[in-house]
C-alpha cells in the first residue's frame, strides 16, 4: 500500500487536514475555515501541509456546508408532493414544544406550506391501496411548484414503506419534468413508518441536497483544476464514507457527520490501543458532544434530531449534545445562587479574553485567570485582553457579590461547570443503559483536555484518554472512516406472524443494495464486512431495542432469543408472555479500508519537553504547576500532576493528584 | 456555607431526583409511563413533607402536587393511623383527597435514613393505565362517585423492611384491568426509589448529613428570595380573570374559575373566590392539584425557577373551600390532573399577563384531546382500546406568534403518528391536517389546532372524548382575539351530531364508516390585530392559514388575489383604527 492519502475536516472555526505519507509518515495542517465557500480552506490546508492535491492519491473529506445551511436556514426551496388530507404533516409535527416548562418557542417546518401540495392517492398500512394515484394531479401539481421556483422536490405518501408503488410511479412523472435529479422519494431514503419523521427527513435531504451537490462539484472542479480529477470519499453521519457521485443522492446523512468523524477516530485509537469502553467527550465554546463507545463499537441511533422540530431519522453515530461548554456565562440569580450557563457568550463575543468585545466572565476566562490556560499562547483574534481584566470582571460578577477572591469566584465557576457536565454525562450513559464508571474518558476537542480530568473525577471515571492530537481528531475520523451504507426495511409485525424464510430474504436484498452502494464508487476496499440489526420491542410498547443479528439467515427462534437476551442485559426483565414484535431490519455493509496504523502520528516525538513552571490555582490554592510541550514527550515518559501540557491544537491539564503516561501510540493515559 | 458547595448539593439533588426519573421511565412497561413520561419523582422534607427536590423529566402537573401527598403521610404516621416506617418501608397511595390527583396517579414513598435516622422521603408517582373502576383507563365523563372511578388506596406499605406484601398486592389486582402487566411497573416504580436512595446515600457520604440539611435549608431561601425578586418586578396591584370548564359531563352547565391575584410587597396571593360550586361529574380539582396548577402556570412563566418548597412559598394559594377546586370525598375527580388543571393555569396566566405583558403569553389550547376508541377488530379478533391525544395552538406573545399543535400545558408526551395508529387498529384518517383559520387575530396570532377525521373500518366501536375549550376559545390578551374552539362532530349512518356536552361524552356507538371528526383550539392572540404586520398578514392568506376575507375582517388587511398587499385598501381598512 503506497498511497498518499489526507484527511480534511471543516469544522467551524479551523479547517483541519492529516496526511499520511507513501512512506507512513505523517503530515497536518490548521487553518482556517473559509466560511462562504469551504472548499478555499481545504485547499489552503493542502497547501499548508506542504503538498499539492496532484500530489495526493485520496482525499477523505468531512463537511459541515449541510449542517450550516440546515442550522442557518440557508437551504434550497423545496416543494413537497403529499397524500390528499395530509400536507400539514410536516408543520404539525408530533405534539410538542421547545421546551417543558415555558409556552413560547416558535417552530418554521422546512417547506413552508404554500409549497405542499396534496394529491388524491392512498395506500392503507398494510400497503394495500384505498384511493389510487390520480396521476395527472402529480404533474399538474410538479408543473405549478417549478413554476413557484422550487428547486427540490419531495414525494411522501402515507404508507410508502409498505407499499412505495404510488411514489415510485409519482416519481417517474416527475422525473420528466423536473429539470435536475433534486428529487426525494420519502420511502427510498428511509422506508420506516412514522410520517413525520420519514418526511422531515427527506425534507431535509431536498433542502440540503443541491447545496451539497454545488459544493461538491466545486470542490471537485477546484481539485480537478490542481491536478486531483479523482473522486473524493465523504463522510456521513453514520462514521462511514461514500464517493463524492454518490452522496448528495442521500445529503441528508451528511448532516450530522463532524461529530461522527470524531467518535470513529476515538473508536479506532482505542482499538489500538486496547480499550473497549469509554465516553466520548468534546468540549466546544457553547456546546459538549458526548458518545459512548461500549465493546468497541460506537453506539449508533437512527433517532437523533438536527435541531427543535427536525428529526433525522436515519441511523447515525449516537451524539448527544450538551449545553455547556467554555462560552458557558457565569452569572448569579436573582435568590443569589451561583450559575454556570445555560447562556453562552458563543464565539461572537466569545469570552471576555478572545477580546471581542465580551464582557461576561465564562468558562474559559476563568481557566486562563487561574492559569490553566497560557495567556501568552491565546488565540485571540481581537484586541489583546489583560489578565487584570478578567480578575476584574470575576470580582465584579461573581467574587464581590459571594464574599470570594476572584480566583475563587473562577474556581467555583469552573467546578460548577464541571458537576453540571458530568450529570449531564451521566444521564447520557445511564439512558442507554451504562454506568459510566465502567467506561474511559476519551477527551479531545479545544477544551476537553483541559477540563477532562477534574470531570472523570466528577463522574467516578478513573482514566482519562487523551489522543497525540486532540485537535485533529475529526480529521483523522476522516482518514480512518470506512465506506458505509446501511438499507432500512420496517416490518412491524409479531414475530409469529413473520414467514420462517422472509428474513432471510429481506436482508439478502439488503445486503446486496448496500454492497452495491458501497461498490459504487470504485474506491479500494481491502474487504466488504456486513452486519444485520433487528429493532424490536413487545407488543405495546414504542421504544426500539438495536439486536445485532449473528447471522444473514436467523430463524425467528434465535431472532426471539437474540431479542430477549439484549431487553433482559438493558432492563433486567424477563417478559415471556408479551409477544415480540420485528419493526425495522437493518443491514450496515461496511468496505474496509486499509487500517491506518496510529503509531505514525506520534512518530518522532523530540527535542526538550519540559518548558518550565507556571502557576496554576486548584483546590483553593496556587501550586507550582510543570509545563510540558506535549509533543516532545516520548514513549513512557510519565508526568505527575500538577502539571499543564500544552500543544499546538490543545491544552491538558493535569489535577494536583493525578499523574499520567504516555503509551506506544503516544496517547497520553492519565489516572484520575 | 460557601456558594460553590451550595450550588454543587442543589445541582447533586437535582441529579439524584432526575435519575430516578429515567430509571422509572426506563424500566416502566406502561406506555403511560415509558413513552409519555407520565410520572414524576422527588426528594421530600421529613417534618412537613416540604419539597427538597422534583425531576426536571417528571411531568408537569406535579410540580407542586406530590409534597401535599408526603405531608399527609407524615401527619397519618405522626397520629398513628398509619404505621411508622422502617428502612425498606414503601408506601402505596392513590387518595385523591390525601394530596393526590385523580386515582390513576399512583404514589410510591419510602423513608431515607441516616444513622438509623429519618432523613427525608423518596417518593414518585407514575400513571397506571388501570385502577379500575367503570370504564377502562379510569376516565369516565359521566361519574358522579370517586367509588366509580377506581380503586382507592390509603397509604399502605406495599414493601414492609424491603419486600413486597403479596397479599396488598393480590387485593390490587384483583380490582384492576390488565393486573398482569402491572408487577413489571410496580418493581420500576420501586426500582426508581431505590436508586435515589443510593444516590442520595452518595452525597451524604460525600457531604455530611449537618451540612446536606444546612444546604437544603438555604436552597429553599434561595428559591424563595428568587420568586421574591421575580414578584418584585410587578406593579402592585389586583388582577382578575376567568377560565371557563365546559361542563363537568354530568350538567351541562359551565364551570367557572374565577381568579383574582394581587401582588402586595413580595407574596403574590391567588384567589378563587367566585368559583363554581362542586360538581356532580368528574371535573372537580383536589386541593393538591389546584394549588400544582397554580404552580405550574408560574413555573411556566419562569421556567428557570428551581422547582423546591422555596419557589412557591412566596406564593400565597389561598385554599378555595366550597367551590369544585377544593373537592372533598366524595366528588368524582379524574377529569382534575387532565383538563382543569389547565383552565387553572390558563387563569393564572390571564391574570399574569397583565402584570408582565413581556413574558406572558396569550391561552393556550390547553386541553389534553383524549379521544378513546374501544371495539373489537374482526380481522384480528381482538379487542382494543386506541387513545388519540391531541395538541392545539399556544398563545401569541409579546415576541412571536404561537407554536402550533402545541403539548397540553400539563403534559410532555407525544401524539402517535398516524401510520403507527393504522397499523394497530381498525381505522382510516381522512385528514390529519392543521385547522385554518383556528389561531386567535392578534399582532402576533394564535398558534393553530389539528383538524383531524377518523373513520372506523371494521367491527363496532364505542367513542368517548374529555376534551375542553368547547364553548369558549382560549382567551385572546391585550387586544388580541380569542382561538377557535373545539369542535366534536359525529358522522353516523349519513347524519352529523355534535356532543350534548360538546367536548365530552362517552359511549357513542360507532359502526364501519362512520366517522369522527375532530378540531381542537386554537391559541389565543397577542395585542391589537392592528398592529400586524400586512405582509404577514398576506403571507398567512398565501399559506391558506386564513381566507382573504378574515384577512380583511380580523386584521384590516386587504390581501390582493395574487397574494400581495393591497396598500391603499388596506389604509382604509383601517384608518380610525387603533394600532
Amino acid at each position: 500500500m503506497t498511497r498518499r492519502i489526507a484527511g480534511i475536516d471543516v469544522g467551524g472555526t479551523f479547517t483541519d487536514l492529516v496526511m499520511q505519507e507513501a512512506d507512513g509518515t505523517i503530515r497536518i495542517a490548521k487553518v482556517p475555515t473559509t466560511s462562504a465557500n469551504q472548499a478555499g480552506g481545504v485547499l489552503a490546508a493542502i497547501e499548508a501541509a506542504g503538498t499539492t492535491p496532484a500530489a495526493l492519491d485520496l482525499i477523505v473529506h468531512g463537511t459541515t456546508a449541510t449542517t450550516n445551511a440546515v442550522l442557518e436556514r440557508k437551504l434550497a426551496k423545496v416543494g413537497l408532493i403529499t397524500t390528499a388530507g395530509f400536507r400539514d404533516v410536516l408543520e404539525l409535527g408530533r405534539r410538542t414544544r421547545p421546551r417543558a416548562y415555558g409556552m413560547s418557542g416558535s417552530f418554521e417546518p422546512l417547506i413552508p406550506r404554500e409549497w405542499r401540495r396534496e394529491v388524491p392517492e392512498r395506500m392503507d398500512a398494510r400497503g394495500a391501496v384505498v384511493t389510487p394515484l390520480d396521476e395527472a394531479a402529480v404533474a399538474r401539481e410538479a408543473r405549478a411548484l417549478l413554476a413557484e421556483g422550487c428547486e427540490a422536490l419531495v414525494i411522501h405518501f402515507l404508507h410508502a414503506y409498505a407499499n412505495p408503488a404510488h411514489e415510485l410511479r409519482a416519481g417517474e412523472i416527475v422525473r420528466s419534468i423536473w429539470p435536475n435529479a433534486y428529487v426525494t422519494l420519502g420511502h427510498a431514503l428511509l422506508s420506516e413508518f412514522r410520517e413525520y419523521e420519514r418526511g422531515t427527513t427527506a425534507s431535509v435531504n431536498a433542502a440540503v441536497q443541491p447545496v451539497l451537490d454545488r459544493y461538491i462539484r466545486h470542490l471537485q472542479d477546484r481539485l480537478a483544476e490542481a491536478g486531483h480529477p479523482r473522486d473524493l470519499l465523504v463522510m456521513n453521519g453514520n462514521g462511514g464514507t461514500v464517493p463524492a457521485r454518490a452522496v448528495a443522492q442521500e445529503a441528508a446523512k451528511t448532516v450530522m457527520s463532524g461529530p461522527a468523524s470524531g467518535v470513529m477516530a476515538a473508536a479506532a485509537t482505542l482499538a489500538q490501543s486496547g480499550v473497549r469502553n469509554a465516553i466520548t467527550c468534546d468540549m466546544g465554546g457553547t456546546s459538549t458532544d458526548v458518545a459512548l463507545i461500549a465493546g468497541g463499537v460506537p453506539e449508533v441511533s437512527a433517532e437523533l434530531s438536527i435541531a427543535y422540530g427536525l428529526p433525522i431519522h436515519l441511523p447515525m453515530v449516537d451524539v448527544r449534545t450538551v449545553g455547556a461548554g467554555g462560552g458557558s456565562i457565569a452569572w448569579i440569580d436573582r435568590g443569589g445562587m451561583l450559575r454556570v450557563g445555560p447562556e453562552s457568550a458563543g464565539s461572537m463575543p466569545g469570552p471576555i479574553c478572545y477580546g471581542r468585545g465580551g464582557t461576561r466572565p465564562t468558562v474559559t476566562d476563568a481557566n486562563l485567570l487561574l492559569g490553566r490556560l497560557d495567556p501568552d499562547a491565546l488565540l485571540a483574534t481581537g484586541r489583546r485582553v489583560s489578565v487584570d481584566e478578567v480578575r476584574e470582571a470575576f470580582a465584579r460578577d461573581i467574587g464581590d457579590p459571594l464574599g470570594m477572591t476572584p480566583e475563587q469566584a473562577a474556581e467555583a465557576v469552573i467546578r460548577l461547570a464541571n458537576v453540571l457536565m458530568a450529570g449531564a454525562i451521566r444521564m447520557v450513559s445511564l439512558s442507554r443503559g451504562h454506568d459510566p464508571r465502567d467506561f474511559a474518558l476519551f477527551a479531545f476537542g479545544g477544551a476537553g483536555p483541559l477540563h477532562a480530568v477534574a470531570l472523570a473525577r466528577e463522574i467516578g471515571i478513573p482514566e482519562v484518554f487523551v489522543p497525540f492530537r486532540p485537535g485533529l481528531t475529526n480529521a483523522l475520523g476522516c482518514l480512518v472512516a470506512d465506506l458505509r451504507q446501511d438499507v432500512v426495511n420496517t416490518l412491524n409485525r409479531g414475530l409469529d406472524d413473520i414467514a420462517e424464510d422472509e428474513i432471510a430474504t429481506v436482508l439478502a436484498a439488503q445486503a446486496a443494495r448496500g454492497r452495491a452502494g458501497v461498490e459504487a464508487g470504485g474506491a479500494e476496499v481491502e474487504r466488504i464486512e456486513t452486519r444485520h440489526v433487528a429493532e424490536m420491542q413487545f407488543r405495546g410498547q414504542t421504544h426500539l431495542i438495536r439486536v445485532p443479528l449473528g447471522s444473514a439467515t436467523p430463524s425467528r427462534a434465535e431472532v426471539q432469543a437474540a431479542f430477549e437476551a439484549a431487553y433482559f442485559a438493558r432492563f433486567q426483565v424477563h417478559l415471556p408472555e408479551i409477544r415480540a414484535v420485528l419493526v425495522n431490519l437493518t443491514t450496515s455493509v461496511v468496505g474496509r479500508r486499509h487500517a491506518f496504523d496510529l503509531r505514525a502520528l506520534a512518530a518522532g516525538a523530540a527535542g526538550e519537553a519540559r518548558l518550565g513552571t507556571r502557576r496554576i490555582y486548584a483546590d483553593g490554592t496556587w501550586h507550582e504547576a510543570t509545563i510540558w510541550r506535549r509533543e516532545s514527550l516520548a514513549e513512557g515518559a510519565r508526568i505527575v500532576g500538577p502539571a499543564v501540557l500544552q500543544q499546538a491544537d490543545a491544552t491538558i491539564i493535569l489535577e494536583p493528584g493525578s499523574d499520567a503516561v504516555v503509551d506506544s501510540l503516544g496517547n497520553l493515559r492519565v489516572r484520575a | 456555607m460557601d456558594a460553590l458547595t451550595l450550588a454543587v448539593i442543589q445541582a447533586g439533588l437535582q441529579q439524584v431526583c432526575n435519575e430516578m426519573d429515567l430509571a422509572f421511565s426506563r424500566s416502566a412497561f406502561s406506555p403511560v409511563i415509558a413513552e409519555a413520561d407520565d410520572r414524576s419523582d422527588g426528594i421530600y422534607a421529613a417534618e412537613d413533607g416540604a419539597l427538597i427536590a422534583q425531576g426536571e423529566g417528571g411531568l408537569p402537573v406535579f410540580v407542586g402536587a406530590m409534597q401535599h401527598s408526603a405531608g399527609h403521610l407524615i401527619r397519618l404516621i405522626g397520629e398513628g393511623a398509619v404505621a411508622a416506617p422502617e428502612a425498606g418501608d414503601i408506601y402505596i397511595v392513590n387518595d385523591p383527597y390525601l394530596g393526590g390527583t385523580h386515582l390513576m396517579d399512583v404514589r410510591f414513598a419510602r423513608p431515607f435514613f441516616v444513622d438509623g435516622e429519618l432523613f427525608c422521603w423518596l417518593q414518585n408517582t407514575g400513571h397506571w393505565p388501570d385502577t379500575g373502576g367503570m370504564v377502562p383507563g379510569g376516565f369516565s365523563a359521566h361519574a358522579t362517585e370517586v367509588e366509580q372511578e377506581g380503586l382507592r388506596l390509603p397509604p399502605v406499605k406495599l414493601f414492609k423492611r424491603g419486600a413486597m406484601d403479596r397479599e396488598i398486592l393480590s387485593i390490587i389486582q384483583s380490582n384492576i384491568r390488565v393486573a398482569e402487566q402491572r408487577i413489571g411497573d410496580i418493581k420500576a416504580q420501586a426500582a426508581a426509589l431505590l436508586v435515589g436512595e443510593k444516590r442520595l446515600g452518595e452525597l451524604v457520604a460525600r457531604y455530611g448529613a449537618a451540612t446536606l440539611k444546612d444546604a437544603i435549608a438555604l436552597i429553599r431561601d434561595r428559591a424563595a428570595e428568587r420568586m421574591r425578586a421575580e414578584i418584585r418586578r410587578m406593579p402592585a396591584a389586583t388582577w382578575r380573570a376567568e377560565a371557563f370548564v365546559d361542563s363537568d359531563g354530568v350538567v351541562n352547565e359551565p364551570l367557572r374559575i374565577a381568579l383574582a391575584v394581587t401582588r402586595q410587597g413580595d407574596t403574590l396571593t391567588f384567589d378563587f373566590t367566585g368559583s363554581s360550586k362542586p360538581c356532580a361529574g368528574p371535573m372537580n380539582s383536589v386541593w393538591a392539584t389546584t394549588y400544582s396548577a397554580v404552580c405550574l402556570g408560574v413555573k411556566h412563566i419562569f421556567p428557570d425557577v428551581p422547582i423546591n418548597a422555596g419557589t412557591f412559598a412566596p406564593l400565597n394559594i389561598v385554599r378555595p373551600e366550597g367551590t369544585f377546586l377544593d373537592a372533598r370525598y366524595p366528588r368524582p375527580v379524574s377529569g382534575c390532573a387532565a383538563e382543569v388543571s389547565q383552565r387553572i393555569a390558563e387563569a393564572v396566566f390571564l391574570c399574569l399577563v397583565q402584570a408582565l405583558p413581556e413574558e406572558v403569553t396569550a391561552a393556550p389550547a390547553g386541553t389534553s384531546g383524549n379521544f378513546a376508541l374501544g371495539g373489537t377488530d374482526p380481522a384480528r379478533g381482538a379487542s382494543y382500546v386506541m387513545y388519540q391525544i391531541t395538541g392545539g395552538g399556544y398563545g401569541g406573545n409579546a415576541h412571536e406568534d404561537g407554536l402550533s399543535n402545541g403539548c397540553s400545558t400539563i403534559g410532555i408526551s407525544k401524539t402517535a403518528p398516524v401510520e403507527v395508529m393504522e397499523q394497530y387498529y381498525p381505522v382510516l384518517f381522512r385528514r390529519f391536517a392543521l385547522r385554518e383559520g383556528s389561531g386567535g387575530a392578534g399582532a402576533h396570532r394564535g398558534g393553530f389546532g389539528v383538524h383531524y377525521e377518523v373513520e372506523l373500518l371494521r367491527g363496532e366501536a364505542r367513542a368517548s372524548f374529555v376534551m375542553d375549550h368547547g364553548r369558549f376559545g382560549p382567551p385572546g390578551v391585550l387586544g388580541g382575539g380569542d382561538g377557535a374552539p373545539n369542535e366534536v362532530r359525529i358522522h353516523r349512518g349519513g347524519t352529523t351530531t355534535i356532543p350534548l356536552h360538546l367536548s365530552k361524552d362517552q359511549g357513542i356507538a360507532l359502526s364501519p364508516g362512520d366517522r369522527v371528526e375532530v378540531m381542537t383550539p386554537g391559541g389565543g392572540g397577542y395585542g391589537a390585530p392592528y398592529a400586524r404586520d400586512p405582509a404577514l398578514v398576506a403571507r398567512d392568506v398565501r399559506r391558506g392559514y386564513y381566507t382573504a376575507a378574515q384577512a380583511a375582517a380580523s386584521w384590516g388587511v386587504a390581501v390582493t388575489a395574487e397574494g400581495g398587499v393591497d396598500e391603499a385598501a388596506t389604509a382604509a381598512l383601517r384608518k380610525g383604527r387603533a394600532a
